[in-house]
């Protein structure tokens, strides 16, 4: 029997913190709104901790159960909460990630006349954030899906007096919305099927069932839950919302569209593995839209040159690698890389945030560069991260995406090769974006600072400071705690073959392992989507010279990416130029990412517009309904003016119509007496 | 013995008179003794029945109608005489401030 642990407390904590400086943060202090803002998201940090502490002595998986929610003949959703090693790692990421980027934003919102409005949010989106990683049943699981993209939407829109952030918070929430449909469906289809949507009992239910090799049921229900991760977590094609949704402050970048809501999508994908491991025609699809994304974003990031558009193509593909990871059933290897980027993008975000904060709200590259002296603890911070994420040996990110470029060799050797190659050019927009920012000569307008940039609302143009400067301390120690994370997060789970023994693996076996189909002889369906028992099963011994080789060439890979960074945009910066004068059309085709916000205004947008516009409104609305009600209305009135003469207030004239009326009715019933 | 329709007749005339009275006149006095002059019809319709089929109630009503009509009389030759008062005309085409 478990102890309780009141799980339900950590995701109502932040909760009360958002209601608190929701209903009263417009009438206290800047002061009491960073205590209680804090205060809440600290107190579920220290509470996930204190669960973990615990967890070694709890039977897996862990339920509880809180209140009843739906009961609808058998079918229930209850307010039920599910923890194993995979929650466990998510809550940790969620509130551990969450309350550094809380006590970074106290510095760098301080500022911002809405302060006490973004706390209040940042404590909302916590709170969905905890109830979907710790929800028992999809339906819960769906609220807090729901709830991330409402605080998304919310805190995108932040400054909505901005035109581009109001309507880049609109974007992100409907083109969500197509993704939730999916989801949606698929959600239908399980109620329908398994009469349930508790974690316990719908995979209790998928469990004894057969592998689809030629899809059926449980592809179908894939599909649709990749469609909803698609959404959540900006993956092709749904992925156009993400790059806009850097108009939000940058904390909600780091917090948000960086290290957690948008792993949300991977999160459902390898709760939900039981049933992609099921549907191979499914789990193929992942990984294909998965390495697609990761080559794709990566390739948009080269070309970008605002700091923070840079980090969001990039996290758009490290996404992709997690999916690509999930993809090929290497789930814990997708979950590994979610935590160690959930560290170094957090900080990339949040160190971007500090230059943007240093050069007075200035967010393009190109007019950056020198600031290494200039802001050392952030430079310092950044290279960490930096490092981390293009998979320099020994960093974090290394480790991670070894693991997942290894696993997705095992299944098919293009997903490997896009991944190197990927990894190639990971590795070179991060030092492109290091280099420019921190090298050479500084580029910016040397008396712009204090003036305001080029986001004249953001909180740090009206400082009316002079010069580049380091940000206050309040913002520095989350930076370096997260670059510690950054650089050393990567050792619980080294690999064998580097004389690890891949321990996060291993922690989270319990959860991946011993789900696998029932009839292994009709699992092994090609190199794609090959099933998890023979990728995340023991290490093969004959593999770890391989791996090493493949460990070798995808380190080869970040070095290449950074020689080619450093010769573009340190040693010859004038040859980027040269290079993207030849290419010509399809540099502008990379840099204009592609014109696939154009391809989709013309092709979904402008016709949904034009549709509704002519047919809908001008077709439907004015010549059907209101014709309808309009002639309806001029009917009754002309009837009525006719009608209201006989209202003369003439007593005589009425006494003569009922006189009139008695006679008809005498008539009548004589007439009827006759006959 | 007088048949039943010849007082069914003589109501209706009786009925009808009071009818086109009240229809057509002006005064308001006149209009009144329509209105006395229909319920007397009915009246003699309702002895009428009540001796032809031995039946009391026809009685009762007649008794019924007299005393709501003198009633009605007496509230009602009130308000004529303080119109006439305060309008000083007996036209009920002049008395008309509450039409619109």
């Amino acid at each position: 029997m478990n102890p309780m642990l009141n799980l339900w407390l950590i995701p109502i904590l932040p909760l009360a913190g958002a209601a608190i400086n929701g209903f009263f943060g417009n009438r206290s202090s800047r002061r009491a709104v960073t205590t209680i803002a804090l205060f809440f998201s600290g107190a579920a940090f220290a509470m996930a901790l204190w669960v973990a502490a615990r967890f070694s002595s709890l039977s897996l998986p862990y339920q509880e159960f809180l209140a009843h929610w739906i009961r609808s003949g058998s079918f229930t959703a209850d307010f039920a909460f599910y923890l194993d090693q995979l929650s466990l790692v998510m809550l940790l990421v969620v509130t551990g990630v969450g309350f550094l980027i809380h006590i970074y934003s106290v510095g760098y919102m301080w500022d911002d006349p809405g302060y006490y409005r973004f706390f209040s949010y940042l404590n909302l989106f916590m709170f969905f954030m905890l109830t979907l990683v710790l929800a028992g049943n999809y339906l819960l699981m769906f609220i807090g899906w729901e709830g991330v993209g409402l605080a998304s939407y919310l805190l995108i829109g932040f400054w909505f007096t901005k035109d581009s952030a109001a309507s880049a918070g609109k974007k992100a929430f409907i083109v969500n919305r197509i993704g939730d449909f999916g989801f949606l469906i698929a959600l239908f289809l399980l109620i329908k099927h398994f009469g349930s949507l508790n974690f316990e009992q719908v995979f209790g239910g998928v469990l004894p069932l057969h592998t689809e090799p030629a899809g059926g049921l449980l592809t179908a229900i894939g599909i649709l839950l990749m469609v909803g991760a698609c959404g959540k977590s900006a993956q092709i094609p749904l992925y156009v919302w993400l790059p806009d949704a850097m108009e939000g402050p940058t904390p909600v970048s780091a917090l948000i569209h960086a290290a957690t809501m948008v792993t949300a999508g991977v999160y459902m994908v390898s709760r939900s593995h039981v049933i992609f491991e099921r549907a191979p025609i499914a789990l193929t699809v992942v990984a294909i839209i998965g390495t697609l994304t990761a080559f794709f974003a990566a390739t948009i990031g080269i070309t970008q040159t605002d700091i923070k558009k840079v980090l969001a193509y990039s996290t758009v593909s490290q996404l992709g690698y997690m999916f690509m990871a999930c993809g090929v059933g290497a789930f814990s290897a997708g979950i590994f890389h979610l935590m160690t980027h959930a560290f170094f993008k957090g900080l990339l975000f949040l160190a971007a945030g500090s230059v943007i904060h240093a050069v007075g709200g200035e967010q393009d590259m190109r007019k950056m560069g020198g600031l290494r002296t200039k802001i050392p603890w952030t430079f310092w911070t950044m290279t960490a991260a930096t490092l981390a994420i293009s998979g320099i040996p020994g960093f974090s990110g290394f480790f991670s995406k070894d693991e997942i470029l290894w696993r997705s060799y095992q299944a098919s050797w293009a997903y490997w090769l896009i991944g190197v190659v990927t990894a190639l050019l990971t590795s070179f927009y991060m030092f492109r974006l290091w280099f420019m920012t921190f090298f050479g000569e500084y580029r910016g307008e040397a008396d712009a600072h204090g003036h305001g940039g080029h986001t004249p609302q953001d909180a740090h143009a009206t400082h009316g400071h002079a010069g580049i400067h380091e940000s206050p301390r309040v913002m520095v120690i989350p930076l370096v705690i997260l670059a510690f994370l950054a650089v050393f997060g990567g050792y619980v789970g080294v690999p064998g073959s580097l004389g690890g023994n891949n321990r996060f693996d291993k922690f989270l076996g319990p959860v991946f392992h011993g789900s696998a189909p029932a009839n292994p002889e009709t699992t092994a369906m090609g190199e794609k989507g090959a099933p998890e028992q023979e990728t995340e099963g023991p290490e093969p011994k004959r593999g770890i010279s391989t791996e090493l080789m493949f460990t070798g060439i995808s380190v080869l890979a970040a070095f290449t990416g950074f020689g080619f960074a450093w010769l573009l945009y340190y040693k010859r910066v004038d040859l980027p130029q040269k290079i993207a004068a030849s290419l010509g059309g399809l540099y502008r085709g990379v840099a204009h990412k592609y014109y696939i916000d154009e391809l989709y205004a013309a092709v979904f947008v402008r016709p949904l517009i034009n549709g509704s516009t002519r047919i809908l409104w001008q077709g439907v609305d004015r010549n059907i309904i209101d014709a309808a009600v309009n002639d309806a209305g001029d009917d009754a009135g002309r009837v009525s003016d006719e009608v209201r003469q006989m209202q003369s207030g003439n007593i005589r004239s009425y006494a003569g119509w009922i006189a009139a009326g008695s006679a008809l009715v005498i008539a009548f019933m004589i007439w009827m007496g006759v006959r | 013995m007088v048949p039943l329709s010849y007082y069914l007749l003589l109501s209706g005339f009786l009925f009808g008179c009071g009818v086109v009275g009240f229809l057509i006149k002006r005064n308001i006095i006149t209009i009144f003794m329509s209105i006395e002059l229909m319920l007397n019809g009915v009246n003699l319709s309702f002895v009428a029945f009540a001796a032809r089929w031995h039946a009391l109630a026809g009685q009762i009503f007649v008794f019924f109608v007299m005393v709501v009509a003198a009633a009605e009389a007496a509230v009602g030759l009130a308000i004529i005489i303080s119109v006439y008062r305060t309008r000083e005309t007996l036209n009920v085409d002049q008395v008309n401030l509450l039409k619109l």
